[in-house]
């Protein structure tokens, strides 16, 4: 499973959407969609836990959960560096 | 005027400052005991020129820090905490229009306005049926071609009778989330209130925060070009916190004085006995200089964040924000408390020169606009993935 698909199935999840999470493009604003700031840390709680990775204090912003795509290059930036550390 | 260093007292402006407190005193207990509206207070607020401070000298205001405007909030707070609480609340919409409307010509003309004719601003952020959470709306604005239109169950707009302006909020279009928001500016020629709750509360009395069925239509550009989201986590957050602690911190201030001067009065009487109060006077000295240290240190942090929205929306800045806020809503109701120790029933009493009643009722409002238990909830929902920072200067 690719991370933007890990990613969908976690929204889908934990991000507690009015919509179906299939329907939104990978660059969709999830706070538009609905996303709430209570949700939006438990999707991080599952990121992390998923992907084995831990949010640096920087990315713990409205930025790097504001979309499909802006989570997975996050999560991909995150697990490069935490592996190579 | 303009980006004076956080600490540097702007004395024109505590002076213009003092003048309304002395006003504001003289009506104090007539505007508690009525449960009316500071009018005579926010008039001289006018005539002072204080509706408009915080606006940026290129629109006709001050361009006044938020320093500044906290410590307006703390000078009125220590003569009414009604008038205090007005002037808190304006100040804090005029920071959404400041932050997030400033490149934009219709609210920079309206900005001008609120300057140039010094406008009492009004905000309906809480709804019917929303459980208290003002990042949900269920009611949803109608834009139809340059016109929109609202109608809002709005279950309080503080001081919605004397407002000349309401900022209110509202469900970006029909099919938006509850989540996806947008702020409007709605003139008083432009909306009708219906009034459905009368305010007859515990303290605060004076800011008549009446619930009405708010109607309004008007252009369309008066939307905030932001979307409400950002506008609740970049500008009203910090302008809340720290502008309602600036107030409270006023009410704690004013009760210690008074504490203070009845234990200095006994001293004098009897100069060889300590007074009975004088401990407590020292407890209630320390806890007041923790409030204090906390708004001067959440001052500073908001001015060091925001000028990067990054930050503003981070964690760490939520997080430090809510502390503020429920660190100095509590305590200075163990403050009050401790004063109305000190001074007996000469506080409990209403018309002495050491009553603490109305700071004692006032006060217990603080941990109930925006519920303590609420914020507690998102800090600590928030501190399963933030880590605190633990450096002493970090």
């Amino acid at each position: 499973m690719s991370a933007v698909e890990a990613i969908r199935s976690i929204v889908a999840k934990h991000g507690k959407l009015p919509v179906d999470v299939a329907t939104l493009q990978d660059d969709a604003d999830l706070y538009a969609a609905g996303l709430s700031s209570f949700a939006s840390v438990q999707l991080m709680l599952a990121i992390e836990e998923h992907f084995d990775i831990e949010f640096p204090e920087d990315r713990l912003n409205r930025k790097t959960f504001s979309s499909i795509k802006a989570i997975a290059e996050v999560v991909t930036e995150l697990s490069e560096d935490q592996q190579a550390a | 005027m303009m980006n004076i260093h956080a600490h540097t007292p702007n004395l024109e402006l505590t002076a213009r400052a003092r003048r309304v407190a002395a006003v504001a005193t003289s009506h104090a207990d007539s505007v508690d005991r009525d449960g009316r509206f500071p009018a005579e207070a926010v008039e001289a607020m006018r005539t002072e020129r204080l509706m408009g401070v915080q606006i940026p000298t290129a629109f006709g205001g001050e361009g006044a820090s938020t320093a500044e405007i906290a410590e307006i909030c703390s000078i009125l707070g220590q003569a009414c905490s009604s008038s205090a609480m007005v002037f808190a609340m304006h100040q804090i919409k005029v920071s959404s229009l400041v932050t997030h409307g400033g490149d934009d010509a219709w609210h920079q003309g309206f900005m001008a306005r609120v300057a140039g004719e010094q406008l009492l601003l009004g905000s309906a952020t809480t709804e019917g049926g929303i459980g208290g959470n003002m990042r949900n709306s269920i009611c949803a604005i109608e834009v139809d071609g340059d016109t929109c239109r609202l109608e809002k169950n709005a279950t309080v707009i503080s001081y919605g009778d004397q407002a000349d302006a309401i900022l209110i909020t509202s469900r970006s279009h029909a099919d938006a989330a509850a989540s996806d928001q947008v702020l409007t500016v709605f003139l008083k020629d432009q909306y009708t209130l219906e009034k459905t709750h009368v305010w007859d509360a515990l303290g605060m009395r004076g800011t008549c925060s009446d619930g009405y069925v708010f109607k309004g239509e008007a252009p369309a550009v008066q939307i905030l070009p932001r979307p409400f989201a950002e506008i609740a986590a970049q500008s009203m957050l910090a302008h809340a916190h720290i502008l309602w602690s600036a107030v409270w911190y006023g009410i704690a201030a004013d009760a210690f004085a008074k504490a203070q001067a009845f234990v200095r009065a006994a001293a004098r009487k009897s100069p060889d006995m300590t007074p009975p109060g004088a401990l407590r006077v020292a407890e209630a000295s320390s806890l007041l200089q923790g409030v204090k240290a906390s708004i001067v240190a959440a001052l500073e942090m908001y001015e060091a964040a925001r000028e990067n929205e990054d930050k503003l929306s981070s964690m760490s800045f939520s997080v430090a924000m809510n502390n503020l806020k429920i660190a100095s809503s509590q305590t200075i109701l163990t403050i009050i408390n401790h004063c109305m120790l000190i001074c007996g029933i000469l506080a409990y009493k209403n018309g002495t020169p050491f009553s603490l009643g109305r700071h004692l009722r006032d006060a217990h409002s603080a941990q109930l606009m925006i519920s303590n238990d609420r914020i507690l909830g998102n800090t600590s929902n928030m501190l399963l993935i933030h880590k605190q920072d633990t450096s002493l200067l970090g």
